[in-house]
């Protein structure tokens, strides 16, 4: 039964690879090669079984309080997110002609007014203080991930694109940054990115088995946390467990990380808001 | 923000048809053994009781004690008979109650 399970989750690997291979040339080999695979892997059939239904999932209910926020007029302009973008699902992407749909598979993207990647959460923010002129969601609050869930949501089984290594691309100076900080030593296990989830991807670390660290299943329900948590959240649980300083919410550093861990899984599917254990 | 309990039933039913119910509500479930940073207990705070009736009769209820998850998941299974409103109540050690109801037509 585990076999069988192992070559299903390989053959949805696979099916997203053929994916890749549409995709602009690759101006720098993955790591991985094509071995490419989404922590759904490493996932028990009881969790995966969570995230299929869409009911049991439990990080829904944060999506759902999120969908009535959409709607929900705020901050000085008396804007809605609807009023702009439409409904979360509306492909015409409503008056400003940006779909939600897509969002979880392209972002992070340069933003060219801070000259820094800037992923999903931050763009929210950034349309709550210009465009609604209302309060930032804090980074980690149960409306951020309620909404950043619900806006990968959209892309749900599109493949992950990336062009930052593309030496051309305004995210490239990042996604070297965030290359250098992956195979980086640090804590005080002195142990980088790379050695769990390049060297030792599917072996078992005691009672875990380690992924590749893909950032596809984000926002994820983490049965641990007993709540959904971001990329970010999950960033300085690694870099605490390995005993290090972990950086902050939103700070260049996970920024560039994330832009890079974005390119090693290219062409995977969008899983979020996904269940891990 | 105030988080809905989710209840998943079909619509319409045959008589005598067995169908499944799927509950989810959202609650942290603070299980009363835990302390916060001055070593203070954290008062137990979880959903009690979970309660499904239909036309007011009781259908099915369920007590819940500690070392159940956050955000519990209940799902089980009926024989509809006739149509009616099903209520979902949830209570907690408060006595605060999230609650639900859904139509569901037997034919």
């Amino acid at each position: 039964m585990n076999f069988k399970t192992i070559t299903a989750a390989v053959a949805i690997a696979g099916a997203g690879l053929a994916i890749v291979a549409c995709q602009p040339t690759a101006y720098q080999p993955n790591p991985y090669g094509n071995d490419v695979w989404s922590g759904y892997k490493t996932a028990t059939l009881e969790t995966r079984a969570m995230q299929d239904d869409d009911f049991a999932n439990p990080g829904m209910p944060w999506v759902d309080g999120a969908a009535e926020l959409y709607d929900t007029p705020a901050g000085e302009t008396k804007l809605s997110c609807a009023d702009c973008h439409g409904a979360p699902d509306d492909e015409t992407g409503g008056k400003v002609g940006v779909p939600m749909k897509g969002v979880g598979a392209r972002y992070p993207v340069f933003d060219e007014a801070t000259q820094k990647p800037i992923n999903v959460e931050l763009r929210i923010n950034r349309c709550r203080t210009e465009k609604q002129k209302a309060k930032e969601f804090k980074y980690e609050s149960d409306a951020m991930l309620g909404m950043t869930g619900l806006i990968v949501m959209q892309s749900r089984g599109m493949p992950r694109v990336t062009t930052a290594d593309n030496p051309k691309d305004a995210l490239h100076p990042a996604f070297k940054k965030g290359e250098e900080f992956y195979y980086q030593r640090r804590g005080q296990l002195d142990m980088a990115c790379k050695h769990c989830h390049e060297d030792n991807a599917n072996n078992i670390v005691r009672a875990e088995l380690l992924s590749q660290g893909q950032t596809n299943g984000f926002p994820t329900y983490r049965l641990k946390w007993q709540k959904p948590g971001s990329l970010h959240r999950r960033f300085r649980g690694c870099n605490k467990n390995i005993r290090a300083q972990p950086y902050g919410y939103g700070s260049e550093e996970y920024l560039n990380l994330e832009t890079y861990l974005a390119w090693r899984g290219r062409g995977l599917p969008v899983e979020g808001p996904s269940v891990r254990k | 923000m105030a988080k809905k309990p989710r209840v998943k039933l079909p619509k319409k039913a045959k008589a005598g048809e067995l169908i499944q119910i799927k509950t989810l509500a959202s609650h942290k479930m603070e299980t009363g053994n835990r302390k916060d940073k001055k070593g203070n207990k954290i008062p137990r705070l979880i959903l009690n009781n979970f309660k499904c009736t239909m036309n007011g009769k009781d259908v099915f209820s369920a007590d819940m004690h500690p070392s159940v998850s956050a955000n519990p998941y209940i799902a089980f299974f009926i024989t509809a008979k006739e149509s009616g409103t099903y209520e979902f109540t949830w209570t907690d050690d408060n006595g605060e109650t999230l609650s639900v109801s859904h139509d569901m037509a037997v034919s």
